[in-house]
């Protein structure tokens, strides 16, 4: 690789020192914008909610310090079952929802990209069919679940009309059971991506092993279990880290699949964070779940952005 | 191969010999799947052709009995969303598209940049600025929205104090011009690492040897990477115009009212508690808000995927 600027560009007689001094600034020059942006508005905004986390700002920021106490007072709510705080409840929603949205994403990515990974017929036709909904906003996805979840005209309306009169569903209207629907909502909507992400490792796994596999008589079943999996061990690994991010960043699915989270049944961080801070005027317990956030997410993506980067070093 | 194009390529190696029943099986269990994927958007559909009659009295997978394109109609000029005067949503569509499009051209065009000299022009600590741009991928963006609602606060004050001094704003608090600042800046990272992938694997010959007959910085860019660049330019707009279009925590934090995009403007619709609860016209909302991301999409699918994998680093 070219360490620094061109030197012969520099001995060209046609060129002004001036502009020889541009040329050899210009790389620089020309990533110092992106670069400070990103400096500010990501590392230095980080640093000013960890510091309001530290303040008693409400409705205002505020610069009045008073040390761990909005900590404290999190900690005290995490333990808070009876009633639940909303922070406890946050916690328990992020868990059942990461829980299973993960979990499902993998199994379905999974399953669906070792069917379609049997060269079989009509696999252009079927692979888009599992991706487009990636391409939709969760507002859209979220406002379609809501609708065919909805008991009086959604999936128990139809299932009643078709005979089954005693079939009840009506989870979505059901505070107690409505992130279980922000967590189909959100299979629906990202399976198909961990699907494509398991596909491309399949693909990428060596025939020969596989023929090799074969000669030794060992069953389909076995060569996926043995061989096959463990040699995209790597996917299994990305897919779990990019998933765990996307389900603690979710916030969109939630809103639109519960109709904005009435009364807090459905809560995850994100919207807690977002409640406190903007409706509830508590700007300062809103920056401490934001900085929680922050460090769950750095602890998952960190190690995996720094093992990456070092991969591809290599 | 990347692995984008592992997905996008047919399978290259023998196959399995599967027996008749177990053929049947994957086949099957794969068009289940199909139809769960694509059941709901044929639902989707359905449901906005159907008068609101036959939406809350009949079935949902039931085709209309009289089809109706006045739910279209009224989701484009006619519904009341939220509290606004504004009827329809055409008004925030085109919200969306003044803001999506020069927010697309910005980042692209600089993480183009960016690419160019994390790649063909480093310098000491470029893995060090590359790694701090990467991971403001990846950050909550509940950690950057108080200090931006801040910032953005400021920004307003300033264009009201130019306005009572000289009549114009020149964009300052103006919230698509705010919301453009905010998808460029959190949007960077993720263009500058498409481009850096793309061409870290360019021949980093030609670019020597265009120095060596005297090419500077930009002359080189613009006639030797840029001309090969196509492929990785359509995944970048493509990736960027689907994550900006379907932004929805930036654009209700910081535009309100009739400056919102349509995401949500699609929320407020949906969520507008006055009234009688016209599904169909809210479904009719949903598509036509899902419309420009699905036709880019149909169109540029392959490309959609690259981008996709690219975005979880791998690849």
């Amino acid at each position: 690789m070219i360490a620094k600027a061109p030197t012969a560009a520099n001995d060209n007689p046609r060129h002004s020192s001036l502009r020889a001094v541009l040329q050899d600034w210009a790389p620089r020059l020309v990533l110092a914008p992106s670069f400070l942006l990103i400096v500010v508005f990501v590392y230095g905004f980080n640093l000013w909610t960890l510091f309001l986390s530290f303040t008693n700002a409400k409705a205002f920021t505020s610069t009045k310090l008073i040390g761990l106490a909005n900590y404290q007072k999190m900690w005290t709510w995490t333990f808070e079952t009876d009633p639940p705080s909303n922070w406890y409840t946050a916690l328990i929603n992020m868990g059942l929802f990461g829980g299973l949205y993960v979990g499902f994403c993998l199994a379905l990515g999974l399953g669906l990209a070792i069917l379609l990974d049997q060269k079989i017929r009509g696999e252009g036709v079927l692979r888009p069919i599992y991706l487009y909904p990636l391409a939709l906003s969760f507002i859209v996805t979220g406002t379609a679940w809501k609708l065919f979840l909805d008991p009086r005209i959604g999936l128990e309306k139809a299932v009643h009309d078709w005979g089954w009169t005693s079939f009840h569903f009506d989870w979505v209207v059901n505070p107690s059971m409505m992130i279980y629907c922000v967590a189909i909502a959100g299979v629906w909507q990202t399976s198909g991506f961990v699907m494509a992400m398991f596909l491309a490792g399949l693909r990428g796994v060596d025939s020969e092993i596989l023929k090799a596999a074969q000669i030794d008589g060992a069953s389909a079943f076995q060569t996926y279990r043995r061989i096959v999996i463990p040699i995209i061990r790597p996917v299994f690994f990305s897919a779990l880290i990019i998933l765990a991010h996307m389900a603690i960043k979710s916030y969109d699915l939630v809103i639109s699949v519960t109709g904005k989270n009435p009364g807090g049944a459905a809560e995850l961080p994100s919207t807690f964070m977002y409640s406190y801070t903007f409706t509830r005027n508590q700007m300062a317990v809103g920056s401490t779940s934001a900085v929680i956030m922050l460090a769950t997410i750095a602890a998952i993506m960190v190690p995996y952005l720094y093992s990456e980067l070092k991969e591809k070093a290599r | 191969m990347s692995a984008a194009d592992l997905v996008v390529s047919g399978p290259s190696r023998e196959p399995t010999r599967h027996s008749l029943t177990t053929r049947i099986v994957i086949y099957g269990l794969l068009i289940v799947f199909a139809l769960v994927y694509i059941v709901p958007l044929v639902v989707m559909v359905n449901t906005s052709l159907k008068p609101l009659d036959e939406v809350t009295g009949g079935n949902m997978f039931a085709l209309p009995q009289h089809l109706t394109f006045q739910p279209w109609v009224r989701a484009w000029g006619e519904a009341r969303i939220g509290v606004s005067e504004t009827a329809g949503i055409a008004g925030y569509f085109a919200n969306s598209i003044r803001m999506v499009v020069p927010a697309v051209l910005i980042s692209t065009v600089l993480g183009a940049l960016n690419g160019y000299v994390l790649t063909k022009w480093r310098f000491p600590g470029h893995a060090l600025v590359f790694g701090l741009m990467l991971f403001a991928c990846f950050i909550p963006f509940q950690s950057v929205i108080i200090p931006m609602a801040v910032i953005l606060g400021m920004l307003g004050h300033i264009g009201n104090e130019l306005r009572d001094a000289t009549g114009w704003s020149l964009g300052f608090g103006n919230p698509t011009v705010n919301l453009v600042i905010v998808h460029v800046i959190y949007g960077l990272g993720f263009t500058t690492l498409f481009f850096r992938n793309y061409y870290e694997a360019f021949p980093t010959e030609l670019v020597r040897a265009a120095m060596m007959d005297g090419a500077g910085f930009f002359q080189i860019f613009r006639r030797i990477l840029l001309p090969n660049s196509t492929p990785i330019i359509i995944v970048t707009v493509i990736y960027q115009f689907t994550n900006i279009w379907n932004d929805f925590l930036f654009g209700s934090t910081f535009a309100a009212g009739d400056s919102s995009p349509m995401t949500v403007a699609l929320n407020n619709l949906v969520n507008t508690s006055t009234g009688v609860t016209e599904y169909n016209v809210n479904i009719a909302a949903a598509i036509i808000a899902a419309g420009p991301t699905l036709f880019v999409y149909i169109v540029g699918g392959r490309y959609f995927v690259r981008g996709l994998m690219a975005g979880a680093v791998k690849g």
